[in-house]
């Protein structure tokens, strides 16, 4: 299966700090992937270049053939890589609906800002298509409800949702379930996951939760100190003994001690 | 099929038009002044829903201003239409240009960069022998389509004017508002990121609001100078400025209509309280925004949309 996205020695420095370093990987089409890692391991810097919301110091990421290193990030949506976030990135003083006009909008328009300005925002088809998106992630019912009054888990399946909005062929979910109780995770995670699986979309998601991820990723990226020290299927990953002392926490560190 | 605010705000316009002969000669030219001054507010209004707040708007009022000023004293150009056209283009092509610094900044930053640049103007202004220095210089009457009206006929003709342009520019600014780029407003001032990573750039939008708002407030002024047949430094001045940005506090952010209505208001508070109090007319206008902020912290423009509502609870 040829690679939808590709990574070639990427790495990204503050100063004297190396955030990302020497980061290889090719992911196929439809493929979805779990992204691992402590705190500060590198998951969102990564995360961060391949949206444009940070220029890599060095390497090249291309989608679906063409080089997007370092491209402004609403460039990269426009291509078909789209993105949610830790904390939810929503419009609080709109409701739940005119949150998904906007980015339907958005992203039916064309670049041009005068072709903006001349096109209604509620047009049918924005309006047909916002519908669409909250009946797939099962919002609707809180389509006339502020966004700043949402419970936490039904905000970030409006931040995805509204990622989607522009159909895009990638999408990256930074910790879709953080902030979210126990309980309520995996069903937030099987809403998105079907969502993303009827649009056919590759989708990188970050996750702390090693049992949402054992669920739900195809493959598993492991994070340690700016680079992926593991890459396998997730059941290799997790079983893996450097990713269960530095990453995982399941085995103590120095017990069988692996360097990094 | 136009809306119900399109529809009222026709007859206000068209009552307005069809009633000047009969209203006094002084309510005429405040009025004219008033709705010249409501386009810059306009241009405010549209700045202020993305959150930004200019204390510069007056750089474009006075360019508009100028403009005219300058066409009637080296140019045989006399037509009315003609000028207002080219004090609204240069203003938006200084605003064009200031744009590509101005739309980068946000808040007090943005606030007062816009100052400084109006600022700048009126250092020119008050500097350059060739453009009046503090002094300013007379502007000429105008012709209508060679028609040169006097006295009270030419202030009502340049009524007439003002309304026509208000008109078309409360008609083209609410077309605005519902389009992506206008109603993407509130998103923008909400969430700068989600906006961007949906694949739009908000420093462009945020251009095209500058450059609307400068053509709105150039032809503030162009019809402004046609009306006092005046202009001077005092046009670029910050307090200008000040006065605009308070009056859109007390018009609010609302509606379009609600740039006419307050700046009307203001203009007869501003007569009356002259009237009553010559040497402290200050305080009833302080005290009239105060009560505004106080009451209506939306603005004038928040009490029809209030009555409305109440309407709408009490109806059966």
């Amino acid at each position: 299966m040829s690679a939808i996205l590709s990574v070639r020695d990427l790495e990204k420095t503050f100063g004297s700090v190396v955030a990302a370093r020497d980061i290889s990987l090719d992911v196929p089409a439809q493929q979805t992937v779990g992204i691992i890692g402590a705190n500060g391991a590198g998951k969102t810097t990564f995360v961060n270049m391949i949206t444009g919301h940070l220029s890599p110091s060095k390497g090249s990421i291309l989608f679906e053939g063409n080089d997007i290193t370092g491209l402004p990030s609403r460039t990269i949506t426009r291509l078909g890589i789209s993105r949610s976030f830790q904390v939810a990135q929503v419009f609080p003083s709109l409701t739940v609906t005119e949150n998904m006009w906007a980015a339907a909008a958005i992203a039916r328009g064309r670049d041009s800002i005068i072709a903006r300005a001349l096109t209604p925002l509620d047009t049918p088809e924005a309006k047909t298509e916002a519908d669409a998106a909250m009946e797939l992630f099962q919002i609707t019912r809180y389509r006339d409800a502020r966004a700043v009054t949402l419970p936490q888990g039904v905000r970030k399946l409006l931040d995805i949702a509204m990622a989607v909005a522009g159909s895009p062929r990638v999408l990256l979910l930074d910790e879709p379930t953080s902030g979210i109780s126990i309980e309520e995770k995996f069903g937030l995670m099987d809403v998105v996951m079907s969502a993303l699986k009827t649009r056919r979309i590759t989708v990188l998601f970050v996750e702390h939760d090693m049992e949402i991820v054992g669920r739900f990723a195809d493959r598993v990226l492991a994070f340690y100190d700016g680079t992926v020290i593991a890459d396998e299927r997730p059941e290799t990953v997790l079983a893996n003994p450097r990713v269960q002392t530095f990453i995982s926490g399941t085995k103590p560190a120095g017990e069988g001690a692996v360097h990094a | 099929m136009a809306s119900r605010g399109t529809l009222i705000g026709a007859a206000a316009f068209a009552i307005l038009a069809a009633g000047a002969p009969l209203l006094p000669q002084w309510l005429v030219s405040l009025s004219t002044i008033a709705f010249a001054n409501a386009l810059v507010v306009l241009g405010l209004v549209i700045l202020w829903r993305t959150g930004l707040v200019p204390f510069g708007q007056a750089l474009f009022y006075a360019i508009g201003a100028y403009a005219v000023a300058l066409l009637g004293r080296y140019t045989p150009v006399r037509d009315v239409f003609v000028v207002v056209i080219a004090g609204a283009v240069c203003a938006g092509i200084v605003a064009y240009l200031v744009g590509f610094l101005l739309a980068r900044y946000r808040e007090i930053f943005f606030a007062m960069l816009s100052l400084a640049m109006s600022m700048i103007l009126y250092g020119v202004l008050v500097k350059t022998e060739t453009l009046g220095s503090t002094d300013g210089f007379h502007v000429e009457a105008g012709s209508f389509f060679g028609w040169r009206p006097q006295g009270a006929m030419r202030n009502l003709a340049l009524f007439w004017l003002v309304l026509g342009c208000c008109a078309v520019a409360a008609v083209l600014v609410a077309r605005y508002f519902r389009s992506v780029a206008g109603a993407l407003a509130i998103p923008v001032r909400d969430n700068e990121i989600r906006v961007e990573f949906l694949g739009i750039s908000v420093d462009r939008l945020i251009h095209l609001k500058l450059v609307i708002s400068g053509i709105l407030a150039g032809m503030g002024g162009a019809l402004a100078a046609l009306a006092v047949q005046h202009v001077d430094p005092q046009m670029a001045y910050w307090t200008t400025s000040g006065g605009f940005v308070f009056v859109t506090i007390l018009a609010g952010a609302g509606s379009v209509a609600a740039a006419f209505v307050g700046s009307l208001a203001f203009e007869l508070v501003r007569s009356i309280a002259v009237d009553l109090l010559p040497g402290a007319w200050q305080l009833i206008l302080g005290s009239a925004l105060l009560l505004t902020i106080l009451f209506l912290p939306e603005g004038l423009g928040s009490l029809y949309a209030r009555l409305r509502r109440r309407k709408e609870e009490t109806a059966p």
